[in-house]
This record gives structure tokens, sequence and C-alpha cells, in this order.
């Protein structure tokens, strides 16, 4: 399905029933997902749009920020008839889902972030994000992964069409993230206005966005609480695609323990 | 045709190589002495003005984070050389402007060297190498779309005499745009743009800049300038290309005798053995299009480096169309061979000087190739010639 916003050919996947998901993949697009949508969509109705210039969605000449692409998801919002949703968003779409729940908190009920980048915390002089478009493949791979060799020499296996896609979402990551590199300075002070519950999920081996940095990034979110995965790195929901889902909709379901959060 | 002598600054005195990663972007800078780079660029600059004396015209380029060119702000040395040359034409190919974050300022800095050197500047543009984005933080995607940006209001700087004017376009936003001084030429100097693929030369063509282009050899440079030259005649420029719109770059090394010229060119080919670049550096997303990004992901990326190492003979490298060595006849021939085989060009720009050919020895080939060498290309090759297979060698005919 595809849905035509501000000169963005927007690709969507959708399925289940129930109560919105708004679901948000990371910089490697949403090609990898597509089991952890399964078991998301087991209990809820779950909204998957690529992002523009991801997977098959089209880039238009304007667009070249995260807050472009949290605009075009308001608007999603809009013509999807969607007046409130969860959001679920994973290493930059959670970065979008942050920007989209300070623009609008009211239209949203939970929020999971999970390995979430945007905000910038740390020192100048040292990066909250390792650069990851100035190593090697496989130095990332050990970056994001808890089992590198599991997924070593993965590109091998895809089509030409398929390795397309991934070179392109690479390159509209690269757009949208180089400068300020994997943030928006504005973010953490706009974080305030979010009043719906938080979960920031987290792989216990990620090495792209550390345990330290979810906690800052926690502390700028209101009512926001913290979680881990074990054996996983920054794709929990690749390498452990069963404990993130029933953690995601433990917590989405209302069902988590309220002790637990920060307020 | 018109001869440019070309030095990058080159600072060889590195470690073995095994010891470092890069060396580009990530070369710890404590390997480089200050104290020897200082007396680098005094001989640097003495061989420009030596090219001078002998009759040949200065280039120079820019890039960053380097030993292979440790010149990272061109137009300072383009400065000092306009106060110490007289007669030469000053080349710098080229400004970054991808990667330059005011054009206006570009646009004030060549206008500057353009009234030192009493309009003697021809003012080059690149996009930059893929190795230039992290230094400069330059985002690799949509690096063309800035370039033109930018070249096109560097253009309107220069060329807008009438007070502040303004600028608010896709990259680049100048509210108050009027710069002092303007330049020495009229209406502005001789632009320069640089390619190593046929893709961008067409527009270049379009504008009728002069299009270079770097070591692309017999196999790479008649698609470059094919497209250049049908990238002038659909700009309605007319039918017929002067040669002088066409650069090539090679390496170029004469002496007197071919044993003393091959030991030259062996020098020289640190240009290509020492350009030690892991492929994260070479491939930024977005600076190649999707499709070779795609194969490179695939692992069909060439080791360059690797290649450049087992490709870097003499013979090789004369054979591709790199390299000119040899004695004074002998360069001349392979000059003409490749004027002949990509339809003529209009300006040799000779990388001359490279690693560890030292002081003597870059003079000594700058002195032959000028003496001996140069007279005859410019007698053979008028600048007025046409470009284009059949063109050139009818113009050559009547010449």
């Amino acid at each position: 399905m595809t849905i035509s916003i501000a000169g963005v050919d927007l690709e969507l996947f959708e399925r289940g029933q129930g109560d919105a998901i708004l679901y948000l993949h990371g910089g490697g697009g949403i090609a990898s997902d597509a089991g952890f949508l399964d078991l998301l969509a087991r209990e809820r109705r779950v909204i998957a749009p690529s992002h523009p210039g991801f997977g098959k969605s089209s880039l238009p000449d304007w667009l070249d920020s995260v807050d472009d692409v949290a605009h075009i998801y308001l608007e999603l919002m809009d013509r999807l008839g969607l007046a409130r949703a969860d959001l679920v968003g994973f290493s930059i779409g959670g970065w979008i889902a942050a920007e989209l729940a300070t623009k609008t908190p009211e239209r949203f009920d939970r929020l999971v972030l999970i390995g979430p980048v945007g905000v910038k915390t740390g020192r100048p002089d040292k990066l909250d994000i390792p650069d990851v478009f100035a190593m090697p493949l496989e130095e990332l791979d050990k970056l994001r992964f808890h089992d590198p060799a599991k997924y070593a020499g993965s590109f091998a296996a895809l089509s030409d069409e398929e390795l397309y896609i991934v070179a392109r979402n690479r390159e509209t990551l690269a757009l949208l993230t180089w400068e300020p590199y994997m943030h928006n300075p504005k973010l953490k002070h706009r974080l305030h206005r979010v009043n719906a519950p938080a979960l920031l999920l987290r792989g216990a081996s990620d090495r792209i966005v550390s345990a330290e940095y979810l906690e800052r990034y926690a502390a700028l979110i209101p009512n926001a609480r913290i979680e881990t995965i074990a054996e996983a790195g920054h794709l929990p929901q690749v390498e452990q695609p069963a404990a993130t889902a029933a953690n995601v909709l433990r917590f989405l379901n209302g069902k988590a323990d309220p002790s637990g959060a920060r307020s | 045709m018109k001869a440019w002598h070309f030095s990058e600054n080159a600072y060889p005195y590195l470690p073995p190589e095994d010891e470092y990663e890069s060396i580009r972007v990530s070369l710890p800078n404590r390997h480089y002495d200050p104290k020897k780079g200082a007396a680098l660029y005094d001989r640097y600059i003495d061989e420009w003005l030596i090219a001078e004396d002998e009759g040949v015209e200065i280039m120079l380029n820019e890039h960053h984070q380097t030993a292979t060119c440790v010149d990272p702000a061109a137009p300072l040395v383009l400065a000092a050389l306009a106060r110490l040359t007289k007669k030469a034409r000053l080349l710098i190919l080229g400004n970054p402007v991808a990667n330059r974050r005011q054009p206006v300022r570009v646009a004030e800095e060549m206008a500057m060297v353009d009234v030192l050197s009493k309009g003697r500047l021809e003012c080059g543009f690149v996009r930059g190498v893929p190795y230039e984005v992290l230094p400069a933080n330059s985002n690799p995607v949509r690096m063309n779309e800035r370039q033109w940006e930018a070249m096109d209001l560097i253009v309107r700087a220069w060329t807008n005499h009438g007070g502040p004017v303004s600028h608010e376009g896709r990259f680049f936003h100048h509210r108050n745009i009027n710069i002092w001084p303007r330049p020495y030429q009229q209406p502005h100097p001789p632009i320069w743009v640089s390619t190593t693929t046929p893709g961008g030369a067409g527009r270049v063509g379009a504008r009728g800049y002069v299009q270079a282009t770097f070591l692309t050899g017999y196999k790479g440079t008649p698609a470059i300038y094919d497209a250049y030259r049908k990238g002038w005649r659909e700009a309605g420029r007319g039918n017929d290309v002067p040669v002088n719109r066409l650069a090539y770059a090679a390496l170029l090394y004469a002496a007197d005798s071919e044993a003393e010229a091959r030991a030259g060119a062996e020098k020289l080919l640190w240009y290509m053995t020492a350009n030690k670049v892991p492929l994260h550096f070479c491939y930024p997303p977005g600076y190649v299009p999707t499709q070779v990004h795609a194969q490179i992901l695939r692992g069909a990326a060439i080791d360059q480096h690797a290649a450049n190492r087992a490709n870097a003979t003499v013979d090789k490298a004369i054979e591709a169309g790199i390299m000119f060595a040899g004695t004074p006849d002998q360069v001349f021939r392979q000059i003409q061979r490749m004027y002949d085989y990509v339809g003529g060009f209009g300006h040799l720009l000779i990388m001359g000087q490279a690693g560890f050919l030292e002081h003597d020895e870059t003079v000594r080939g700058i002195k032959i190739f000028a003496r001996e060498v140069y007279p005859r290309l410019k007698e053979a090759f008028p600048d007025t010639a046409i470009s284009g297979h059949q063109e050139a060698s009818t113009a050559r005919v009547v010449a």
C-alpha cells in the first residue's frame, strides 16, 4: 500500500487488529523486521511505513531531516483517521517517535523507544553514538550484534533489488543523521512535553546505544522507565524477536509494573 | 597546448605502510614534522617558480587530513604564488565547493587572488574526493547539487557590481552579497571543473567551462570528452568545441636518457602506490550512485590500493595512458598518441613531483620537458584547434 504525502510516496505495511501501533523502523530499513511485526500483530493493529528514502518510499528533494519525517507521519495519522496511537520506534525510528511525541503529545498513549538515537547528552569532545559512517562494515556488525558471526556476510544472500534497498537506506540514513550527528540539538529541550508513559529498551550487548546514553535519554522524559533485552545488540527485534515483542506488548497493554516507572 | 606544473605538496616521510590503516583521514599528525614540512613548502614553491621561469604554467590543488597533499588551504599557497610569480597562469583545481559552507567566502578568496596576481587566476571547482567528506564533516548525499548551487552563486558574486544582492537557495543563504574586491579579470576568471566520470561532463560542457580529468587514461577519457562535447553542442554553443576547453592530467617525467627517465618515472608512481585508504573512507554512502554502492556492499569493491600497487609499473602506466615518460621524443609521441585517441585537449596538467622524487630530479624533469617537449607540443597542437576525432585530425593537417 502506498500513500502520497507532500511529495513522498510512502510505502506502508499494515497488519493485525486492535488499538493501533505506529511502528517506526531503524536505519537498516524495515525488511529485517517482518517476523517481529507479525508478533506484534497478534495482539495489535500495526501500521509500519518505510521512512521517506527507505525501502520503496520515495525521497523528495526538499526532505533532509528527521523533523521532516515526523511531520510526514503526523499527516499520515490524519489520513488514516488515527486520532491516537502507541509509538514503537527503533534507533532512528525511536528518534522520529520522540520528535512526534513532543509535537502532539496528546495523540500518543504509550511510547516505546528501542535503542533510540536523537539527543546529545554527553560531552562535546566525545561522540554519544559511534561514527557508523567511518568504520568497516565488519566493525559495525560487532557494535550492533550480540552475535555478529551469525549475521556476517548476510548481504551476499540478498537479491540485487534487496541490496539496492540496503544501499539506499544507508544513503538516506546519512542524509538525515550526518550533521548534527545522530541528534537534533533541540530535542532534549522538547522532551519535557512527552506525557505518555515511555519505555526505553536496549539490547544488553548494544554498543551503538550505550546504557549510559539510554539513562540520560530516559532522564529527559517525564515518565520513562528502562529495560534491557538479554543476548541482543542494537537490533533486538532481529536477535531476540520473541522476548522483545513480549516486552513491548506487556508495556503497551498496560501490564507493566508501574512501580518501576520514574516520575 | 598549455602545460601546467602540478605538485600535491606531498609529505612522504612516513612510517612503514603496514603500521598505519590509512594515509588519509585518520593518519595521526604526530607523523608530520613541522620543520620538515616547512622545508617542503619552500621546496615545492621553488619548483613552481622554476616551472614559471621555464615558461610552464602553475597548478595546485587541495586535500585535507592527508600526507599525500599537505595543502589543506590551497588559496593560501595561491596567494603566496600570486606575489612570488610574475607571468604564469595560476590554476587552482580546485576549490572543493561541495564542502565549503560559505560560497561567497570562496568568491572573495578567489577575487582577491585574481587581483593580487593582476588577472592570472584560473579558478577550478571540484566536488572533492570521497575521503574529504569526513575532514569537512560534509554530507556525502547531494554533493553534486551543492557544488552547482555554490558555483552559480560564486559566479553571481563575482559578476554583480551594483551593490548587495541576495541568494536564498536550497543549500546556501546570503542576504547581502557585495564582495570587495571584485575579480581583476572580466567578467570573471576562467572556470575549470574536474571529473573522472562522464556524468557531470555534459553539464560542464553546457556552461563552456574547462573540463579537466585526472589519470583517466585511454579507458576513461574518451567518454568524458564525448559527454562534454555533447553538452556543449546541445547548449547551442556551436558545433566546434575548442581544444582549450579540455584538460588532461597525467604523471610525466622526461629525461635525456631512457634510464634516467625511467628512474624518475618510478618515483612518480608514489602517487599510485602510496594511496592506502580503506574502503569505508572510499565509499561514504551517497557519494557513488546507489547501484554502485549496492555492488560494493556485495563485496564487488576493488581494493584500489592493491590494484594500484599491482599495476604500478612504468610500462603499465604508459600503456594505460596515465603516464608519459621517457626521452623527449618518446614523451612527445606518447602525448601525441593520447591526444589523437581522445580527440584532442588543450591543457596538459603535469603531475611532475611525487613522493621521493627529489628537488634536483624534479627540476631536471621540468626543464627537459619545458625545453625539449613543450615547444613541439605548442607547435603540433595549437590552441585554436577544434576537439573531436575528425575535427582534430583535420585541424592538425591544416596546422
